[in-house]
């Protein structure tokens, strides 16, 4: 018996599922079941205790879920995972194993701007602080650190404009800092870059976007890599100190390098419940089998679609960091040499209102708030996404009024170009 | 042998062929570690020792404790060390006085004395230190998997339906070596700290 390790498109179709053990179903089946019967009371007692693998209720966890958080830990190099029902969902129950009211975060300043609204407004409301930082100057994270740090987030590739992070500069101020990295990896895809690889210590997704692909599905996955050490100083008691829910148990002490999965699991979604459905993880795990294949051609359209945009006599700037001129070509090459993602933004010389008119005027791209679909999208940050942020935060996370944001879909490049030609001249 | 990051076949070698377990620092106390990788090896099929002169007179699943190794009245394929790791030694050194010799020395997840792990090898046992055996019979049999956990192992074989006191297959297509490069970069930085 060889072991040997397969490749990415391999783990893309077979991590975490086998044959259904019941009958033997090869596609996993969807166990649409809020609840799972008990051998014997010894048995639910040992599953309630954490003394045993199993099932119990959807909300903690279920077989078709299970899968799906193999297959993403296994595809970013994670000890395990844990998904939930959104990004927004991964956010929060990360955060609530690391932080008490008074604690903070530092975040990169360049985030989805639904990010920069959950840590300015809903973790405020918590006690739980955020310190921006601009992940184009590194010393800025460090100048943020201070005594009630308690982690460090930032995005792979960032949105709106496709900006590619030095992961590994700033994974060296949280060591320094002895706090986790957390990195959200969805614009990149594990297909793109493995931030664990470069020194993350928690990734999460939302899995809506270009895992599941489909532009079909909401969901959100957190993923361990098992390299923080949660008892070196009693600055995570969630993870330290023995756990009055638990009967006394210390999740660290228990499960070791898979720790800080369970804690959010047992812990973080158990008690506040945005539990993702297993339809949900079906249709996700469905589309993670053609991850490779699609995310491939996402980059390889998004780069044609910015080299025709960057010579376009009504467009003033592209940023897409697949561009050789581009200021973040050199971390593309660096962190995603496969290719820059399908997420970037451009400026247009008429301002806000050419923005509204390039939206209005396209026919293949639709005009909505999400990315990473198959098909082509299109969205004026200015006056949607970010348009809850004054005007100096929208040009900070890099939504000036004259940005257009595109994610460049799967189909043929050629429309996709005529399309984004014909309205620009409209 | 490194002991930084095993082998999959290394750890499934030995779960496949011990059979006996003496585990020293069992405790009956049902929150605690100990307790329940004690009683899922048992339910594995594992013929379990307690190990503990604090209990002797009880039972942890209908089997008496012992108040040292020396006590068991049969051979040991293996001793699992549940105890902080500045007392490993000395059971190190009484497990070397047994006769016949046990086959394995295995040290708890936060466990790890490498100059016991020497001596023990240099008496020709094999030896696994940081590391919790039900993780990774969970693991390798991907029955862990169930909590979100990476087994690194694929298999396009319909699995058996898990039930009490039954053996599952370890044999499942290791990839990776025993741990994530992320654990051996974790294990590096500790290093580097210390």
């Amino acid at each position: 018996m060889t072991d040997r390790l397969p490749g990415f498109s391999t783990l893309a179709v077979h991590a975490g599922a086998q044959p259904d053990p019941t009958t033997g179903a090869r596609a996993t089946p969807i166990y649409q079941t809020t609840s799972f019967v008990f051998n014997d009371a010894d048995h639910a007692a040992s599953l309630f205790g954490l003394q045993a693998f199993g099932n119990i209720y959807t909300r903690i966890g279920s077989p078709t879920n299970a899968v799906l958080e193999e297959r993403v830990a296994a595809l970013e190099g994670g000890t395990a995972a844990l998904a939930v029902a959104s990004g927004h969902a991964a956010q929060l129950v990360v955060l609530q194993q690391l932080l008490k009211p008074g604690d903070e975060i530092i975040a990169a300043r360049k985030l989805y701007g639904g990010s920069i609204n959950q840590f300015t407004h809903a973790f405020k409301a918590f006690g739980w602080n955020v310190a921006w930082a601009d992940p184009d100057e590194i010393e800025s994270f460090e100048r943020a650190v201070t005594p009630h740090t308690k982690a460090i987030f930032i995005e792979s590739i960032a949105n709106p404009a496709g900006s590619i992070t030095d992961i590994e500069a700033i994974a060296a101020v949280a060591r320094k800092a002895g706090v986790p990295l957390i990195v959200d990896n969805t614009l990149a895809s594990p297909y793109l870059i493995k931030p664990i690889d470069h020194g993350a210590d928690i990734v999460v997704h939302s899995l809506t976007k270009f895992l599941g692909g489909h532009g079909n599905s909401l969901g959100g996955i957190i993923v361990d890599a098992g390299t923080f050490d949660w008892s070196k100083d009693n600055k995570y008691p969630m993870l330290s100190e023995p756990r009055p829910e638990y009967h006394g148990i210390r999740i660290q002490e228990t499960f070791g390098n898979f720790a800080f999965a369970i804690a959010c699991r047992v812990l973080g979604l158990r008690d506040l419940g945005p539990a993702l459905s297993p339809f949900n993880a079906f249709m996700i795990l469905t589309g993670i089998e053609t991850l490779p294949l699609r995310m491939q051609k996402h980059c390889d359209n998004a780069k044609a679609v910015a080299e025709f945009l960057s010579t376009h006599p009504a467009v003033s700037a592209v940023n897409y960091a697949g561009l050789p001129g581009d200021k973040y070509n050199a971390l593309q090459r660096k962190y995603a040499p496969k290719g820059a993602g399908a997420v970037f933004t451009f400026s247009l010389k008429g301002g806000y209102d050419a923005g509204v008119n390039l939206v209005s005027n396209l026919k293949l791209f639709s005009h909505l708030a999400n990315v990473g679909d198959t098909r082509s999208l299109v969205i004026h940050p200015a006056s949607t996404t970010h348009s809850q942020l004054d005007d100096a935060a929208k040009v900070k996370s890099g939504a000036a009024p004259e940005v257009v944001r595109l994610s460049i879909g799967i189909e043929d490049k050629e429309d996709l170009i005529a399309d984004l030609d014909q309205a620009l001249r409209a | 042998m490194n002991h930084d990051a095993y082998d999959d076949n290394y750890i499934r070698s030995i779960l496949n062929n011990v059979k006996s377990i003496a585990m020293v620092g069992a405790s009956p106390v049902n929150v605690r570690p100990s307790y329940f990788a004690f009683k899922y090896l048992a339910q594995r099929g594992y013929d379990m020792i307690p190990v503990n002169p604090g209990h002797v007179g009880k039972a942890l699943m209908g089997k008496p404790f012992v108040a040292s190794l020396a006590d068991i009245d049969r051979p040991i394929d293996m001793i699992d060390i549940f105890r902080n790791s500045s007392h490993i030694m000395p059971v190190v050194e009484e497990a070397l006085k047994l006769s016949p010799l046990p086959k394995v020395i295995w040290m708890q997840l936060g466990a790890r004395d490498d100059a016991a792990a020497e001596k023990a090898e240099s008496a020709g046992l094999k030896v696994v230190m940081n590391r919790c055996p039900k993780i990774e019979y969970g693991r390798l049999s991907s029955e862990i998997s169930w909590m979100g956990v990476n087994s690194r192992t694929l298999s396009s074989k319909r699995a058996p339906i898990p039930t009490q006191g039954m053996r599952l297959s370890l044999n499942r297509t290791s990839f990776g070596g025993g741990q994530t490069a992320a654990s051996d970069r974790a294990a590096k930085n500790k290093t580097e700290t210390t």
